[in-house]
C-alpha cells in the first residue's frame, strides 16, 4: 500500500502541488484485462467501433514487452497492480457547477475552471485521474466553430472526426506504451479548429493525477483545418507519494495546408524525494504531423518534474514547405532521470525543422537528450538546424547527448552544435561580487542559458515556467 | 588605527594552489584617496585584487583584509559587494542570455535596495550614466558581455562602478586593450564618482592611465610584496626609467 510521503522534507515542501484531494471516487478494480478494457469503454459510454479499436490495441500490447533501451533505470512495471479508471464522484450541485472540493482543488493549483473568475485569454480543460471535469469558455470558442471539449466527450458527439483523426498520427501499434495507452485511455482533450480559423485564445488542458495507485492515460487529439491557427498549452501535477504511478499519454497534432500549431507544455509532476523514492513515469508519445503544404508544428516543452521522463515530441514534416520546431527545457534533481528529445522526419520537399533543447542536471539526476533528423529521399532542399547545450551544476549528475542523423537527400542541410558546460565558477564570482547570493546568480546564468527556450512559450505561461524553474534551482543549490 | 582609514591590507599572504603569490603585502588607504598599483607581470596584482573580492580559488594563509576596520576574509563576496566594495574585473565574464538591463537591475537592486521610482526611474538613472560613458540604449537588451568588444566591456564595468557607487573601488587593468578614445571616456566615468565618498585602488600597467586618473600615491608591487611606495611624483621615474629603477633602489632582495 502506497502512503503520502511524510512533511518536514524540504523538497516537499518545495512541491507545493503534492497535496492529496479528499474526495471519494469510482474507481474501477486494479489490473488489466480485456474485461477492464471492456469496462473503461462502458463508463464513458462510447460506441461499439471505440470498444473494438480498445480491445485490438490491448492485444497487440500483450505481443509486446516493456522497451528498456532509453538511459533510466527502473525495475519492470507490474501492470496488474496500477488502476486503469478512477472518476471523482462529484456531489450534485448547481448543473454546470463544479464539486467545491474540486474546485478548490484547482484553485490551489492555480487553475482557473470558472467561467466567471476565467482569465479572458485562456479556455481550460481541466482533467482529474481519468476524466475531464470542467471546460470553460466553451460557448465563445463554438461561435467561431472550433471545438474544445474532453475526448470522452468527442468520442460521443463528433464520432466521425475523431475516428477520421485517432491513431492517425500515432498508430495504436506505434510503441508499448501507446499501444497501452489506446486500450485503456480515459481523458484529455479534443480540439478541432476549422478552416482559415485563427482561435483567439489559448487553449489549454491542466493533467492532475489525485488518486492513490492509479495511472493517468491521458489522449489528446489537436485538429487544425487548412489556414487555421492554434496555442494550445497543458499543465500537469501529482501527489507526493512513495509509490510509483504511471503516467502514459498520447498527443496527435493534425495540421492540414498552412495550418499553424503551437503546444506548450510546463511538466511538474510530482518528481520522487531526494533518495528516489515515489514520482511519476511520464513515459509519452507526442507527435505532430504537418500534413499539408506550408503547415508548421512547434513543441515548446519545460520539464522540471517527474522521476522518470521518457518523452520525445516529434514532427512529420510531409508537407512541403512545411515546418517543425522543438524547443525544451529538462531540469533535473536529486534522483530524476529525464530521456527526452524529438524526431523531426522530413518527407516533403523544401522542408524545415529547428530544434533546440537545454538540459540542466542537477543533484545526482540523469539527463539525456536523445534525437533524430530523418531526411527522406524525396526532401530536397530540407534543412535542419540542431543545437543542443547541457549544464552541469554540481560533481554528482551527468548530462548525455545522442544526436542521430540520417540523409538521404544530397540536397539537404543539417546543422548540429552541442555544448556540455559546468555552470562555471567565473560567472558565478562575477554576479556574486555585484551583490547577488549563489542561489540568485545560478537562477540568473539558468534563466539565462533557457532564454531561448523561454521566449517561444505564451507571456504568462513564461513567467510561471521561470518561478517554477527558480523554485527548483533554490532547492537544488540552496 | 586613524579614523580615516578607509581599507587596509595587513601583511597579506596569499596561495593559489600550492603557489605562494602575495607575501605579506601592507597597504594603507585614507577615505577619498587614489591609490596606484604597478608591477611587472606575474608580481600578484590581479591575485590581489581577486583575493579583495573574494575570490574562491585563493587562499588566504596570513594577515588580513580590514574595510573600515572590519576584516573581510570569511565573508562571501556577495556580502564585499553588499559593504561597498566593488571590482572592475580585468577579464569581465559573459553571462548568455542574461540581458545587460536585467543584470544591472539585480546588481543594483542587491547592492542598493529597491529603487523607490520603480523601473522607470531605475532606467531613467542608468540611461543618463550610459548617455556620459556613450554607450548605445541597444546595449542594455544585448547578452552580457556576450559578444562584447574589449572597450564595451570596460565600459559595462565602469557603468556598473557608476549605479553601484561603492565606497572602495578596485580597477583590475581597467585600462588594459582600450584604445585611447575608450581609454578617455573609461577615466572621466571613474573621475565622475572620484570624490571624499569614494576611495580608489587602480592596478595597471601603464602611465597613461594615471595621467587621466590621477593618483595621491603610488605602490609598486613585486615577488608578491609591496617594493616600493612613493607620491604622483614616482610615476614620472617609472615612466622614464622602468622597473629597473626600483630594483637599484630596493636593491637584490626582491628581485
Amino acid at each position: 500500500m502506497a502512503h503520502e510521503l511524510p512533511g518536514g522534507n524540504k523538497l516537499l515542501q518545495d512541491y507545493k502541488f503534492g497535496f492529496v484531494t479528499d474526495i471519494a471516487a469510482d474507481a474501477i478494480p486494479l489490473g488489466l484485462n480485456e474485461d477492464i478494457v471492456r469496462l473503461i469503454s462502458a463508463k464513458k459510454g462510447e460506441p461499439g467501433w471505440m470498444t473494438d479499436w480498445r480491445l485490438a490495441a490491448y492485444r497487440h500490447w500483450l505481443t509486446l514487452r516493456e522497451p528498456h533501451w532509453a538511459r533510466a533505470d527502473y525495475p519492470p512495471i507490474d501492470y496488474q497492480a496500477s488502476r486503469y479508471y478512477s472518476a471523482p464522484r462529484q456531489r450534485a450541485g448547481k448543473p454546470g457547477e463544479m464539486d467545491p472540493e474540486l474546485a478548490k482543488t484547482f484553485e490551489r493549483l492555480g487553475v482557473p475552471v470558472h467561467e466567471r473568475g476565467a482569465l479572458a485569454g485562456v479556455a481550460v480543460d481541466a482533467v482529474f485521474d481519468s476524466v475531464s471535469v470542467a471546460t470553460t469558455q466553451r460557448e465563445r470558442l463554438k461561435q467561431q466553430g472550433i471545438i474544445f471539449c474532453s475526448m470522452s466527450e468527442a468520442i460521443r458527439e463528433h464520432g466521425d472526426l475523431v475516428r477520421q483523426y485517432l491513431g492517425s498520427v500515432v498508430p495504436p501499434t506505434d510503441n508499448f506504451f501507446a499501444a497501452l495507452n489506446s486500450a485503456v485511455f480515459t481523458d484529455g482533450s479534443f480540439c478541432f479548429i476549422p478552416r482559415g480559423v485563427r482561435c483567439p485564445i489559448e487553449l489549454s488542458t491542466y493533467f492532475r493525477i489525485n488518486a492513490i495507485s492509479t495511472g493517468q492515460f491521458e489522449r489528446t487529439l489537436i485538429v487544425a483545418e487548412p489556414e487555421s491557427f492554434v496555442s494550445y498549452i497543458e499543465g500537469c501535477t501529482a501527489p507526493a507519494r512513495d509509490e510509483n504511478q504511471l503516467h502514459a499519454a498520447i498527443v496527435e497534432l493534425v495540421a492540414l495546408e498552412g495550418a499553424q500549431i503551437k503546444y506548450a507544455t510546463v511538466q511538474n509532476w510530482f518528481a520522487g524525494d531526494a533518495g528516489g523514492k515515489g514520482g511519476i513515469y511520464n513515459f509519452v508519445t507526442k507527435r505532430g504531423h504537418c500534413r499539408g503544404a506550408r503547415s508548421r508544428i512547434s513543441w515548446t516543452q519545460v520539464e522540471v518534474g517527474a522521476a522518470i521522463t521518457w518523452k520525445y515530441p516529434s514532427v512529420i514534416l510531409e508537407g512541403a514547405d512545411s515546418v517543425g520546431e522543438f524547443y525544451s527545457v529538462a531540469f533535473t534533481h536529486d534522483r530524476m532521470q529525464a530521456d527526452t528529445g524529438t524526431k523531426m522526419i522530413h518527407i516533403g520537399p523544401r522542408t524545415r525543422s529547428t530544434i533546440v533543447s537545454k538540459g540542466i542536471s542537477t543533484g545526482h539526476s540523469a539527463n539525456t537528450y536523445r534525437g533524430m533528423v530523418k531526411i527522406l529521399p524525396k526532401a530536397a532542399h530540407a534543412r535542419n538546424h540542431t543545437q543542443c547545450d547541457s549544464m552541469l551544476i554540481g560533481s554528482q549528475c551527468s548530462a548525455n547527448t545522442f544526436p542521430l542523423i540520417e540523409a538521404r537527400n544530397a540536397t539537404a542541410i543539417t546543422e548540429h552544435e552541442a555544448t556540455t558546460s559546468r555552470i562555471s565558477e567565473e560567472q558565478l564570482f562575477y554576479l556574486r561580487s555585484r551583490g547577488l547570493d549563489e542561489e540568485a546568480a545560478t537562477a540568473l546564468i539558468v534563466h539565462g542559458f533557457c532564454k531561448e527556450v523561454l521566449k517561444e512559450l505564451p507571456m504568462e505561461f513564461a513567467v510561471e515556467a521561470v518561478k517554477l524553474l527558480e523554485l527548483k534551482l533554490e532547492h537544488s543549490v540552496g | 588605527m586613524s579614523a580615516d582609514v578607509e581599507f587596509e591590507l595587513r601583511d597579506l599572504r596569499v596561495k593559489n594552489g600550492a603557489k605562494q603569490i602575495l607575501q605579506g603585502v601592507d597597504l594603507t588607504l585614507r577615505r577619498g584617496e587614489t591609490h596606484a598599483l604597478m608591477g611587472p607581470n606575474g608580481s600578484g596584482k590581479s591575485t590581489l585584487a581577486n583575493v579583495i573580492m573574494g575570490h574562491p580559488d585563493y587562499e588566504v594563509t596570513g594577515g588580513d583584509i580590514l574595510f573600515h576596520g572590519q576584516s573581510l576574509l570569511g565573508l562571501a563576496p556577495e556580502e564585499r559587494a553588499k559593504l561597498g566594495v566593488f571590482l572592475a574585473f580585468q577579464y569581465p565574464v559573459a553571462v548568455p542570455g542574461v540581458s545587460v538591463a536585467r543584470f544591472l537591475k539585480a546588481a543594483v537592486e542587491a547592492v542598493r535596495g529597491k529603487s523607490s521610482g520603480g523601473a522607470g526611474g531605475f532606467l531613467k538613472g542608468v540611461r543618463e550614466q550610459m548617455k556620459f560613458l556613450e554607450i548605445t540604449e541597444a546595449f542594455l537588451d544585448r547578452g552580457l558581455n556576450e559578444g562584447f568588444s574589449g572597450g564595451e566591456k570596460k565600459r559595462l564595468e565602469i557603468l556598473q562602478m557608476l549605479l553601484l557607487k561603492p565606497a572602495l573601488g578596485v580597477l583590475d587593468e581597467t585600462d588594459s586593450g582600450l584604445d585611447i578614445d575608450a581609454l578617455r571616456i573609461v577615466a572621466a566615468g571613474v573621475n565622475r564618482l572620484r570624490g571624499p565618498d569614494l576611495t580608489l585602488l587602480v592596478i595597471t600597467h601603464y602611465e597613461r592611465l594615471l595621467k587621466l586618473i590621477e593618483p595621491d600615491h603610488l605602490h609598486v608591487l613585486m615577488n608578491g610584496r609591496i617594493a616600493f611606495s612613493g607620491g604622483p611624483d614616482a610615476v614620472k621615474q617609472l615612466e622614464l626609467h622602468g622597473y629597473d629603477w626600483i630594483r637599484d633602489q630596493v636593491g637584490a632582495e626582491v628581485v
